[in-house]
């Protein structure tokens, strides 16, 4: 599974955000859950985008998706306005989405059933796929009777068998434990560095968004807004010891900083005997 | 990865699950065994306690003889083709109709309100009170018969539908939808399968009530059903035979809604996994 050395420049998957905002709710309590965001994002490019829960991550992915509707501004993927959802937009949630009545083969070979293509060519693609998430012994299971890493390798699959030219993620690793959470990202940058699709990956999760990305977003508290954009020049391939480098420790502190600012007035002490000045 | 553990705990454990499964059976014989005894008992002693009196209730070993006697008459077989082709006539229109129904109004706030609220109001009337207007309704006493389980079966076959298609993840519908899937095929690939299970939830509930209607359907008219010979029974003071249609009843109901919910487990292999999790 190694990615091949040079692979070729992403030609498609460009993103261009122009003043979006997005409002959710109904009536009196409708809000803005993002404000005025602009953002461009280049063909195969990594990028993170880290905020506090609630500040419209899932919101902003939504609409990119297809699924939320813009309140005003523009999104276009490639020039073309986003109209609706579309499979060259894959999307992979935190908890898996599989079918739970279709085997793990035929899940991931939903999008080319999609497309109306004859249930031979599906299935080699499917087991290709499978293969390269390195999962093709699992082909008959059905989801349920996957580990929660496996089932997010299927939801991978599923979606590359649409060869999107935007993988949007909404923190895919969020409900795994720390050792899964690595071997995923791992995975996910071995196959990105081979197709070079561009992709949004949503992560409230600061070392995750240090080791994958070229780009962290960084959001503030609702309504989001884009506060802080930061480069990740890490050489490629990375490996999980990066993170223990001394380069890594200053973009996570600067991270920090931004996530959680110090408060300008310090809380007065509290003691038994009143506050101490 | 924890489901290779899994994987590898569950080879040892048929034998072990067909032992349980052993003993739970003979628990359960040993419950209806009880039962029965305790109607003998209460019977041929007949056992007065005020509010509830067994003085009048005939005692198993009579309701034996009273179903040998059903047997050797030759016409429990009629009794049986007139009920079973009155259910399962009731049942599959009720089938076909609440599944039909249910999906419509499940899927579309529109009919919903278009159809729900009369069909709100029809629901808490029970079979008994729709026999005279079944009679006036319909030119054959056969027809109406089988309405009056139509009616029985109809409720809990549209709610659960309805219940089945509302329940569907909205986190589904939108991954097909971002795979590729239209309307037309996200109702075909995820509504419907997601659907399923608690369709026939409703289909098996549905197959017990047809059977609950059945004496009321039968006090109708005709010479021939176990829901007549009940009633018939009891009109001419024959306590012993009431029982064996009631028990007839009992097992029929009880068997066809187990071949339901075999038929719905084995078209839908996914669902016996994921209770297993649970
Ligand atoms: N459908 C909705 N209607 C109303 N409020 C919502 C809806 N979905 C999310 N919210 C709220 O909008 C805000 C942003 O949500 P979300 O985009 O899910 O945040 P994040 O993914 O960053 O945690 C949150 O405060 C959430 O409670
Ligand atoms: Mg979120």
């Amino acid at each position: 599974m190694r990615p091949a050395p040079h692979s070729p420049p992403a030609v498609a998957g460009r993103i261009d955000i122009r003043n979006l905002s997005i409002r959710l709710g109904q009536g009196r309590q409708a809000f803005e859950a993002v404000q005025n965001v602009s953002l461009g994002i280049e063909p195969g490019e990594f990028v993170c985008l880290l905020g506090p829960s609630g500040c419209g991550k899932s919101t902003l992915l939504g609409t990119l998706a297809g699924h939320l509707q813009p309140g005003s501004g523009d999104i276009r993927v490639d020039a073309l306005p986003v109209e609706g959802p579309h499979p060259e937009r894959g999307l992979v949630f935190q908890h898996h989405t599989l079918f739970p009545w279709l085997k793990v083969v035929d899940n991931v070979a939903f999008g080319m059933k999609m497309r109306g293509i004859g249930r031979q060519e599906r299935s080699r693609e499917a087991q290709r796929l499978l293969d390269r998430v390195g999962l093709s012994e699992f082909r008959h299971h059905y989801p349920s009777q996957l580990s929660g890493g496996m089932q997010q390798r299927v939801e991978i699959a599923r979606v590359l068998i649409n060869q999107p030219k935007v993988m949007l993620m909404d923190e895919p690793f969020g409900a795994l434990d720390a050792q899964t959470r690595m071997m995923m990202q791992q995975l996910l940058l071995d196959i990105w560095e081979s197709i070079r699709t561009t992709i949004v990956f949503i992560t409230h999760d600061i070392d995750e968004a240090l080791f994958l990305a070229d780009r962290i977003i960084v959001m503030s508290p609702r309504p989001g807004r884009i506060i802080e954009q930061i480069a990740v020049e890490f050489a490629r391939p990375r490996r999980a010891e990066l993170i223990t480098t001394d380069g890594f420790t200053r973009l996570k502190h600067r991270c920090l900083e931004l996530l959680h600012p110090k408060s300008n007035h310090p809380l007065p002490r509290l003691s038994p005997l009143g506050t101490v000045p | 990865m924890s489901s290779l553990t899994d994987t590898a705990s569950t080879v040892s454990e048929p034998a072990a699950a067909s032992r349980h499964d052993r003993h739970r059976a003979l628990r359960r014989a040993s419950s209806i065994a009880l039962c029965i005894l305790a109607w003998h008992l209460a019977s041929t002693f007949r056992i007065d306690l005020g509010i509830v009196t067994f003085q009048n209730v005939p005692p198993p070993l009579e309701v034996v003889a009273a179903a040998r006697e059903l047997i050797e008459s030759g016409t429990l077989l009629s009794h049986l083709t007139a009920s079973l082709s009155r259910v399962l006539g009731g049942y599959t229109g009720a089938a076909a109709v609440g599944v039909a129904l249910g999906l419509l109004i499940g899927r579309s706030r529109g009919v919903e309100d278009a159809l729900l609220p009369p069909l709100e109001l029809l629901r808490p009337i029970p079979a008994v009170a729709w026999i005279p207007l079944a009679i006036l309704m319909f030119p054959s006493s056969e027809l109406s018969m089988v309405f009056i389980t139509f009616t029985g079966a109809l409720f809990p076959i549209l709610l659960a539908t309805i219940h089945g298609v509302e329940s569907v993840d909205s986190r589904l519908i939108a991954s097909a939808r971002s795979l590729g899937a239209r309307r037309h095929a996200v109702f075909i690939e995820v509504v419907l399968p997601a659907a399923a299970p608690g369709i026939f939830t409703g289909l098996s509930i549905g197959m017990g009530t047809a059977w609950f209607c059945l004496v009321t359907a039968e006090m109708i008219a005709g010479q021939f059903g176990i829901g007549y010979y009940t009633w018939a029974s009891y009109t001419i003071q024959n306590y012993p035979d009431i029982v064996v249609g009631m028990l007839l009843i009992g097992l029929l109901g009880m068997g066809s809604s187990a071949a339901i919910r075999k038929l719905g487990s084995a078209l839908m292999p996914w669902q016996a996994l994921e209770a297993k999790k649970t």
